[in-house]
């Protein structure tokens, strides 16, 4: 393997790790807070990755040929509070009967992403469809000899580390984030602590799906918008979710880092299909060794 | 006699459905053949799911194996060199493919190898403790994985557009209506073999295990039972079922490809399951056959409703009708049932 | 009954850091009735946890009966040889009838092929239903535990301990919620069964102690701290310090 090889596959893999912690963050934090899982994720994804195509598409009507990459910017809030604005309205109208029920969840939020996929193809055609991807972001910064490392992928980075500066100043020194914390450890003491915890499961939800959000308007960058967009990703941040260990920040960005780096080596080691098949493998190995998940600790409430 | 006739309400019902439906034309043998391959696969996820508390959500890989392994047979019995093959390049069938050939091999294997993987799969799974939504997670991720692998391997596997155009099956072409009359009957036969096995199990101690499994696991450990044995063994029986429905299938619908093996597919049958009602075994089989019906209806009338429909099924039978069609009839015949129970304490109270 | 039936030797437990248990040494007697006491937080729960294999020690050894290492075993492994936990909340099977818990709890081989094609024979029913008349439950032996009152629970689960004749009992707190009439006879069962087992019991409730208790052992901060009958125990100062000077205050 060469050094360009080598230096490309890293930025893949980090680019990657960083799509799968966005969505693996909302996961994670609505599956220790609620109990709940979220397989409609992928459907958020797919919004965010919509939202792109649609702002592009009206501000292009308006003004043809402008700077591209202020209007993707501006998609950025547009997909987040979309994605969020719907998850808000399906943790209040589904999630809350399904508290407590991870498989009941799971099947319901399975059957909510159908939906949504159908959606997507009566209102956008079931074909995929293409993003301009900015001119700002279509060169790569030049590393060393002929590497660069793309803009794209980046940017990608570089809002992933946003956005977790973002939830871990959030979670851990804000008042309301404290609250989150707190429903997550303890939901009964919580409650009769005054803590209006039916507000911050919605809150929580609807943040976790702006979040996914966010990671479509991401891989809108790295390739085309499609209704199943979002189904190829949730399988990977679920995995992200078990080998990390549930609620815990450390572990989501440890598991995004694990899966998300892995993938690009095994998978030019051996091919793609290959590769997938042997992640999974260390990914069982990994559970042999850590069953609770690597950034778990160990206590005595396990059950 | 009312007892007997009670316990095999089912077995009843799917003598009389197939009697029924072997003298329709030709199409709806064919369609309630497929039926009756799904509800044997609802019977295999029910005994995991509904019974020991399992959610698998990659069936789908058990199945696809089982459906490969026939379709293998099926291709290479003629001796010729299946057209994916000769597109790779390939001279001849590699050794351990041709071995498929031979339907005394394949068809063992189209259930042997499921329940191998199971095994290989589910015994560091469940050795580590992984249990719950975990579990279901990773059965998905394998479904995704298994997959991949089958459209990636494309010179042994036909790639995305999987194994098709097979012509007879032991000398009886797949295209006559007797051999779909036949099939269809031996499909009918294998559910009710399958029912009545199952039944008997679960009727012995082995059922009241695995239901205190999926109430109490930790609990039975304390009492002496090797519970990730019993977890193994149930996962492996199920994958076996799964196999041989896919053996099954493959004659009748005349083709096998990736789509089977993928998460889709896995998680449909487990709604199968949820809508006639999980933990009964009757439940598993009428939603198997409803489900299916509907599907083949919408999409006859309203191709592009079906995932909304399904979507919707998923969303009512999870947080409306948990108990599924199974749970609806329970909840109407509630009454009947604490009278029946209280006659027979009061029986009982003065035999001793 | 003569021998000891447990040796525990130098156990430590370490949750992230934090010791639960640090170098503990532990020998229980045939057909011994003790009690493990001590402060909140003091280990005693954990130490019956190593025992019944829910929680593994980072060093030590237990030994059961003459040769036996427990550690390395799994915990339905254990509880094939005679080590039987009876948790503090009752946990029992809601969605098996009575009966159906109690055949679990008493069925002689429990490997996967007996279970199918065994049927459980007229002496060990018999003994079952023995086992019901005394624990009351012989009326409700067709209803789903899920409906029994939580004292039934508890009766039931203890049946169910019974019935797996156990060598070494492990109780945590069995009096907790109950009342004084209730505490007497919970009490005399136990010291009955330790005519034929060893029973060694966690319990907070000192007067319950003070009644039952031939040997107490007194935990601290994960070790031990003193050990002997409880006239002994009661006027030791260390113990009067950290423990009991303390405890009487929370009862009064």
């Amino acid at each position: 393997m060469t050094l360009d090889t080598f230096l490309s596959l890293t930025t893949n893999g980090l680019s990657v790790s960083s799509i799968l912690l966005l969505v693996g963050l909302g996961l994670s934090v609505t599956f220790g807070i609620m109990g709940v899982i979220n397989f409609a994720i992928g459907g958020f994804i797919m919004i965010g990755g919509y939202m792109v195509y649609v702002v592009q598409g009206i501000i292009f009507a308006h003004y043809a040929g402008n700077d591209s990459f202020a209007i993707f910017l501006l998609a950025l809030p547009f997909a987040f509070f979309a994605a969020g604005f719907i998850g808000f309205i399906l943790e209040k109208s589904l999630i809350r009967f399904l508290y407590a029920k991870p498989y009941e969840s799971m099947l319901a939020t399975w059957g909510v992403s159908l939906i949504f996929q159908q959606l997507a193809r009566n209102v956008f055609g079931s074909n995929n469809v293409v993003v301009n991807t900015p001119v700002m972001l279509s060169g790569g910064l030049h590393v060393i000899g002929g590497f660069q490392i793309p803009y794209n992928r980046l940017f990608i980075l570089s809002l992933s580390i946003v956005a977790i500066v973002g939830v871990y100043c959030y979670l851990y020194r804000t008042n309301s984030g404290r609250k989150i914390r707190a429903v997550m450890q303890n939901r009964n003491m919580s409650a009769c602590l005054g803590i209006p915890t039916g507000r911050i499961d919605s809150f929580t939800f609807a943040f976790g799906s702006g979040l996914a959000g966010i990671a479509g308007c991401a891989l809108s960058l790295l390739g085309p918008i499609g209704p199943s967009m979002g189904e190829h990703y949730i399988v990977d941040a679920f995995m992200v979710v078990v080998l990390g260990g549930v609620g815990s920040l450390a572990g989501t960005i440890g598991g995004s880092l694990v899966i998300g780096m892995l993938s690009p080596y095994l998978e030019f080691i051996t091919t793609s299909s290959m590769g997938r098949a042997l992640v999974f493998i260390f990914v069982i190995i990994l559970l042999q060794w850590k069953p609770e998940g690597l950034f778990v600790l160990r206590n005595r409430a396990l059950d | 006699m009312e007892n007997f006739i009670r316990k095999n309400l089912i077995v009843i019902f799917l003598v009389i459905l197939a009697s029924v439906v072997l003298f329709l034309p030709i199409y709806y043998v064919n369609l309630f053949g497929k039926y009756f391959v799904f509800a044997i696969i609802a019977v295999g996820i029910d005994i995991i799911w509904g019974y020991t508390g399992i959610l698998s959500l990659g069936q789908g890989v058990f199945f696809s194996l089982g459906a490969y392994c026939m379709a293998m047979y099926l291709k290479l019995q003629t001796g010729a060199l299946p057209d994916f093959m000769v597109w790779s390049g390939f001279k001849s069938v590699p050794y351990f493919l041709s071995l498929f050939a031979n339907a005394w091999f394949a068809i063992p294997m189209a259930i042997i190898l499921p329940m191998l993987l199971a095994v290989i799969i589910s015994v560091p799974i469940f050795r580590s403790n992984i249990k719950g939504v975990y579990f279901s997670i990773l059965t998905e991720a394998l479904a995704l994985v298994f997959s991949l692998v089958f459209i990636a391997q494309q010179s042994y596997t036909g790639g995305s557009s999987g194994i098709t155009d097979f012509q007879s099956l032991f000398g009886y072409s797949l295209g006559s209506s007797d051999t779909i009359r036949g099939l269809f009957l031996i499909t009918a036969a294998v559910l009710i073999g399958i029912y009545l096995l199952i039944e008997w199990m679960l009727s012995s101690q082995l059922g009241k295990i695995l239901v205190a499994i999926r109430d109490g696991e930790n609990r039975l450990k304390f009492l002496g039972y090797d519970t990730i044995r019993y977890k193994v063994f149930i996962f492996t029986l199920s994958a076996g079922i799964m196999g041989l429905a896919g053996a099954l299938f493959v004659p009748q619908i005349g083709i096998v490809s990736p789509a089977t093996f993928g998460i889709f597919f896995s998680i449909e049958m487990v709604i199968w399951v949820a809508v006639g009602g999980r933990g009964t075994l009757i439940g598993a089989i009428i939603g198997a056959i409803v489900v299916s019906g509907i599907k083949t209806f919408s999409s006859g009338i309203f191709p592009e409703g079906w995932l909304y429909i399904l979507g919707g099924l998923f969303i009512l039978v999870t947080i409306v009708f948990p108990g599924g069609i199974m749970g609806i009839w329970k909840r109407y015949k509630v009454f009947e049932q604490v009278n029946l129970d209280k006659k027979f304490l009061k029986d009982l109270n003065e035999e001793k | 009954m003569a021998g000891t039936i447990l040796y525990g030797e130098n156990i430590t437990v370490d949750f992230n850091g934090f010791k639960a248990l640090n170098g503990v040494s532990l020998y229980v007697n045939k057909g011994e009735l003790r009690f493990l006491i001590g402060p909140n937080g003091a280990g005693k729960t954990t130490l019956l946890d190593v025992i019944c294999g829910k929680v593994s020690p980072i060093s030590g050894s237990f030994i059961f009966e003459e040769n036996i290492e427990l550690l390395g075993l799994r915990e339905y492994q254990r509880a094939r040889i005679g080590i039987v936990r009876k948790f503090q909340t009752p946990s029992v099977f809601e969605q098996l009838t009575v009966i159906e818990n109690m055949t679990l709890a008493h069925k002689k081989n429990k490997g996967i092929f007996s279970s199918i094609f065994n049927k459980i024979d007229k002496k060990s029913e018999n003994y079952i239903y023995e086992v019901m008349e005394r624990i009351n439950l012989i009326d409700k032996k067709l209803q789903y535990a899920g409906l029994l009152s939580h004292g039934e629970k508890q009766w039931l689960e203890i049946g169910m301990t019974m019935l797996q004749s156990p060598k070494l009992l492990l109780v945590d707190e069995p009096v907790a919620g109950m009342t004084g009439s209730e505490r007497d006879k919970t009490g005399e069962l136990l010291k009955d069964l330790a005519k034929d087992m060893s029973v060694l019991i966690v319990e907070h409730d000192m007067n319950f102690v003070e009644k039952f208790g031939e040997r107490v052992t007194v935990l601290h901060e994960g070790s031990i701290l003193c050990e002997g009958s409880f006239e002994y125990v009661r006027n030791d100062q260390t113990v009067i310090d950290v423990y009991l000077g303390r405890g009487a205050e929370e009862d009064a």
